[in-house]
């Protein structure tokens, strides 16, 4: 079987300029949520206290409250955590030594009820600590998208280059932007998994780049519009396919994963599809915008790779 | 052009299939409840002691399964956890202070497969339960330290050679020595760098000598800081008897510290915090030990046991504490004898000067103070710590010491290194704070491992059933390699003794699922292509194959690139997942490319198709 059986190619490039303002739009969406509400940072980048404790029956959130606040820790952000049975409490970091006590604390506060309280976990992080991490964060960013700049711009030519880096920025922004918005917590995992969106949108556009190269050494005739919706349309199957069994695990993943995944699966649900639109979209379409031609992917020397198909003129 | 592979190339492809599922294998057996005994710093392990842990065990009705003596560690296995519960109170009680029993899982890795090497893949903390702290050695208080020590030292020195200065002083990171004339300066400079050659001095004018530490300098004392703060943790943490525990340094100035299977946090932060000294003492000569030892101690000493368990008799003035060494080494003095030398602070080399003065000829003891925990709480529910002495060495003083001096008389090498990591542990540390603390219950950990496991098969068989319903045999095809692919992934998993599986390593393993059958993809839409272009079957698996190759190169190099800067960027969780990716992305590669094209070529290579089922 196969989900698309086309005969021509499929003009993508005629919807450039929705896919462009579309783009746009988000883009400065994203961008202004990141202004205006910011990312919910979680504990490893502001530093604090996590306290997770799981209570034998359905946990009475209220009762919590008072007795953490009676016990000096009114600042407490309690909340469930994946069942009802389970509580998150959380604490802004706070002045003095014996800051990474304050989980035993809580913990014996909660416990002096004579309720069975189980510790599931806790955390702690001074605050240079998240400082360091939000700056390390970043870095590892950007020196993730520089190296593959430079791989791909010496394995292909700079146009693609630049399309996939602009691509990938344009994914890490959207999903950054997405997470803003609905103010899921950003923590290590899911910088992790956004990182691993960078490596799936990468993955696509490459792919889609390769047969853009390809048809322009292989079709003689043909602008360059018209071989980049060949192209796609050729690469169209593989794409939707591989995107299906991505999404089918993370969707395994996000249902079966626990609540400690939900943001790390969430990240890379959101960064595989605007991953698929993206390496379409604006990877291509930058390169077309940059104008791309066929004499900039004639091999300098004769190549092996796709040659064997049709000699080269 | 029939789609053959050559013998060798089946036989070689099924032994890297079968070496890595070999090594894989250790995962399915399960672990074993365990006991597990080392000896302290006093107490041997031997086949006596097995007996005698044996007959301990079948006294208390407890079942074992298997008792051994290895790698300096007796591994008592046992049936259950209750048996475990009831094995480690009961050794703990008889064995006594001199041994430190912990509980541990054992991996139940059968014989043979153990002596291949295969072990189970290490599991991180969040999937264990335990504790993971980062601690940063307060370097400020570090180098003030060592300012102070240089303040004190040229003001000794300068005396000591009669160069008159008017004063000296810290300022900012470097020593500022004030002198009345140009001439006395111009001596003191000359003076303190030939004695001091990691320090550099300048003139400042206004008759003022500035000296400052060398980059070196400061930076040898910041990695000794944290050297010696790792040692003094790892002493600790055997003392807290955990199985496999992680001291490493981190960074500069960060040293971390992973207790895996640790419950209860505030004891092993309390430990980790105890302190340990030394104190220099004189023998008390004027008595006679065998009437203290009956009970007429003389007031000002006291008896102090050896490490042989004889009894000393000690002065109780401290002459001087352990906090004013600065450093301790091991080394052989011009007879080629074992010997210490040790290095005080300015303070403590006067004090030592001081106290032995009048003292030459005589015995000096140095004494060794753990603060050790006797397992009782007191009312506030805080550990009690009980000071416990110990006389780590007797030596003769032969002449007044200073700042510098040397223990010789040392019975071998391995005492005078024994000495002066006691020395060292001893000395002043710098100050440590936690930085980080991450605390996982058991019960998490455990429910981590089954929802990880479901997220797993969930994934798997959602896309073998995809791939299996969209391209048929050919489907079954990649989904033998996508089996292949996650049995490599364990087993190179378990054969690299770095990598650790943590949560987001499971992900990244779930994810791996997803992405590897993209190459098959890439293959088999190619393979399609061909066929709709008219080519034979045969030829469309070969330029299937051979264009899809250079595709996929590029798309896995590019991600390997993002997941190789996660891995050198990223700590703890972060590096769990990268290595996942990257050891799922070369071993998909390897599944993907050549081991479905062996079995393609073994299923349909070789005669004439007319049609694929793909």
């Amino acid at each position: 079987m196969r989900f698309f059986k086309l005969k021509e190619s499929v003009n993508f490039m005629s919807m450039r300029i929705p896919a462009m303002l579309l783009s746009g739009l988000l883009i400065i969406g994203a961008l202004v949520s990141l202004g205006v509400n910011q990312l919910n940072w979680g504990l490893d980048f502001t530093g604090g206290t996590l306290i997770e404790v799981g209570y034998e029956k359905p946990a009475q959130l209220d009762q919590i409250r008072t007795q953490l606040e009676a016990a000096n820790f009114g600042d407490a952000i309690v909340q469930n955590f994946g069942s009802s049975e389970d509580v998150l409490i959380r604490l802004a970091p706070r002045d003095g030594v014996k800051a990474q006590e304050v989980g035993d604390q809580v913990l014996s506060t909660l416990r002096a009820s004579g309720e069975n309280v189980d510790m599931r976990r806790i955390e702690f992080v001074g605050p240079n600590v998240g400082e360091e991490l939000t700056e390390q964060g970043g870095l590892a960013m950007l020196v993730a998208l520089i190296c593959i700049l430079i791989y791909v711009a010496m394995r292909f030519e700079w146009r693609f280059a630049l399309g996939s880096v602009i691509a990938l920025a344009h994914d890490v922004i959207l999903t950054l932007g997405l997470f803003s918005i609905l103010q899921i917590e950003f923590d290590l995992t899911v910088l992790a998994a956004v990182l691993a969106v960078i490596g799936y949108s990468l993955n696509d556009t490459i792919v889609v780049s390769d047969r853009i190269r390809e048809n322009f050494r292989k079709m003689r005739k043909g602008e360059p519009v018209e071989i980049i919706n060949t192209s796609l349309t050729q690469t169209l199957n593989r794409t939707i396919i591989t995107s299906l069994t991505t999404i089918l695990v993370l969707m395994a993943l996000f249902y079966k994963g626990g609540a400690l995944i939900h943001g790390f699966a969430t990240a890379l649900l959101f960064g595989v599809v605007i991953g698929t639109y993206s390496s379409i979209y604006v990877a291509s379409l930058v390169a077309l915008l940059l104008g791309i031609s066929r004499e900039d992917l004639m091999p300098t020397v004769v190549e092996k790779e796709g040659a064997d198909l049709d000699p080269l003129p | 052009m029939l789609n053959k592979t050559p013998l060798w190339k089946y036989i070689l492809v099924l032994m890297v299939v079968a070496v890595c599922a070999l090594y894989a294998s250790p995962n399915l057996y399960g672990e074993d409840y365990a006991v597990q005994i080392s000896a302290g710093r006093d107490a041997v392990l031997d086949l006596p002691l097995v007996d005698r842990v044996n007959q301990e065990l079948a006294d208390a009705g407890i079942d074992k399964k298997s008792i051994v003596l290895e790698n300096e560690q007796i591994l008592v296995r046992l049936k259950d956890d209750s048996a475990q519960r009831l094995a480690n109170e009961t050794l703990a009680k008889s064995l006594g202070k001199d041994y430190t029993v912990a509980m541990n899982l054992a991996p139940d890795t059968p014989e043979w497969l153990d002596n291949l090497g295969g072990t189970p893949m290490k599991l991180g903390l969040d999937l264990r339960g335990g504790v993971h702290f980062l601690m940063e050695v307060d370097m400020n208080s570090v180098i003030t330290k060592s300012l102070t020590d240089m303040e004190g030292d040229f003001k000794t020195s300068l005396r000591e050679e009669k160069i008159r200065y008017s004063r000296v002083s810290i300022v900012g990171e470097s020593v500022h020595v004030r002198f009345r004339d140009q001439e006395t300066l111009d001596k003191a400079e000359f003076f303190l760098r030939n004695r001091n050659r990691d320090i550099t001095l300048v003139d400042q004018g206004d008759l003022i000598l500035v000296a400052n530490m060398s980059e070196q300098k400061l930076s040898e004392i910041r990695d000794y800081a944290v050297k010696q703060n790792i040692t003094i943790m790892r002493n600790r943490v055997n003392q807290l008897g955990v199985a496999e525990p992680v001291i490493q340094r981190q960074g500069a100035d960060r040293i971390v510290v992973q207790l895996p299977g640790i419950q209860d946090t505030a004891r092993a932060k309390e430990i980790l915090n105890a302190t340990a000294t030394l104190e220099f003492k004189m023998l008390d000569q004027e008595h006679d030990i065998r009437d203290a030892l009956n009970g007429r101690i003389p007031p000002g000493s006291e008896i102090v046991e050896d490490q042989q368990g004889v009894p000393q008799l000690l002065q109780k003035k401290v002459m001087l504490e352990g906090s004013h060494i600065i450093d301790a080494n091991a080394g052989v003095d011009e007879y080629g004898m074992p010997k210490v030398s040790i290095s005080l602070d300015s303070a403590g080399g006067s004090k030592m000067s001081l106290a032995t003065k009048g003292n030459i000829g005589k015995p000096m003891a140095t004494v060794f103070i753990e603060y050790k925990t006797t397992g009782e709480k007191n009312e506030k529910g805080k550990l009690i710590f009980v000071p416990e002495r110990e006389v780590v060495s007797v030596a003769t003083i032969r002449a007044q010491l200073g700042s510098r001096f040397e223990i010789t008389g040392l019975d071998s090498p391995k005492e005078a290194r024994d000495l002066s990591l006691l020395l060292r542990a001893g000395a002043l540390i710098a100050p440590i704070t936690i930085v980080e603390e991450r605390t996982v219950g058991p019960s998490l950990g455990q429910e981590n491992i089954d929802l990880g496991m479901q997220a797993i098969i969930w994934g798997f068989v959602l896309v073998l059933a995809f791939m299996l319903f969209y391209y048929k045999a050919f489907g079954l095809v990649a989904n033998v390699a996508l089996a292949a692919n996650l049995v490599m992934i364990v087993g190179v998993m378990s054969m690299i003794p770095g990598a650790t599986l943590t949560l987001p390593g499971m992900a990244g393993i779930v994810l791996t699922v997803g992405m590897a059958v993209d190459a098959n993809v890439l293959i088999f839409e190619r393979i399609r292509e061909e066929l709709r272009d008219s080519r034979s079957p045969q030829q469309a698996i070969h330029h299937g194959y051979d264009s899809a190759f250079s595709t996929i190169l590029d798309a896995n190099i590019t991600t390997f690139i993002a997941a190789l800067i996660l891995f050198a960027i990223g700590t703890g969780p972060i590096k769990g997942f990268s290595i996942t990716l990257m050891i799922g992305i070369a071993t998909s590669m390897f599944t993907a490319i050549i081991l479905t094209r062996v079995i393609v070529n073994g299923v349909w290579g070789g005669r004439r198709l007319q049609k694929l089922s793909i």
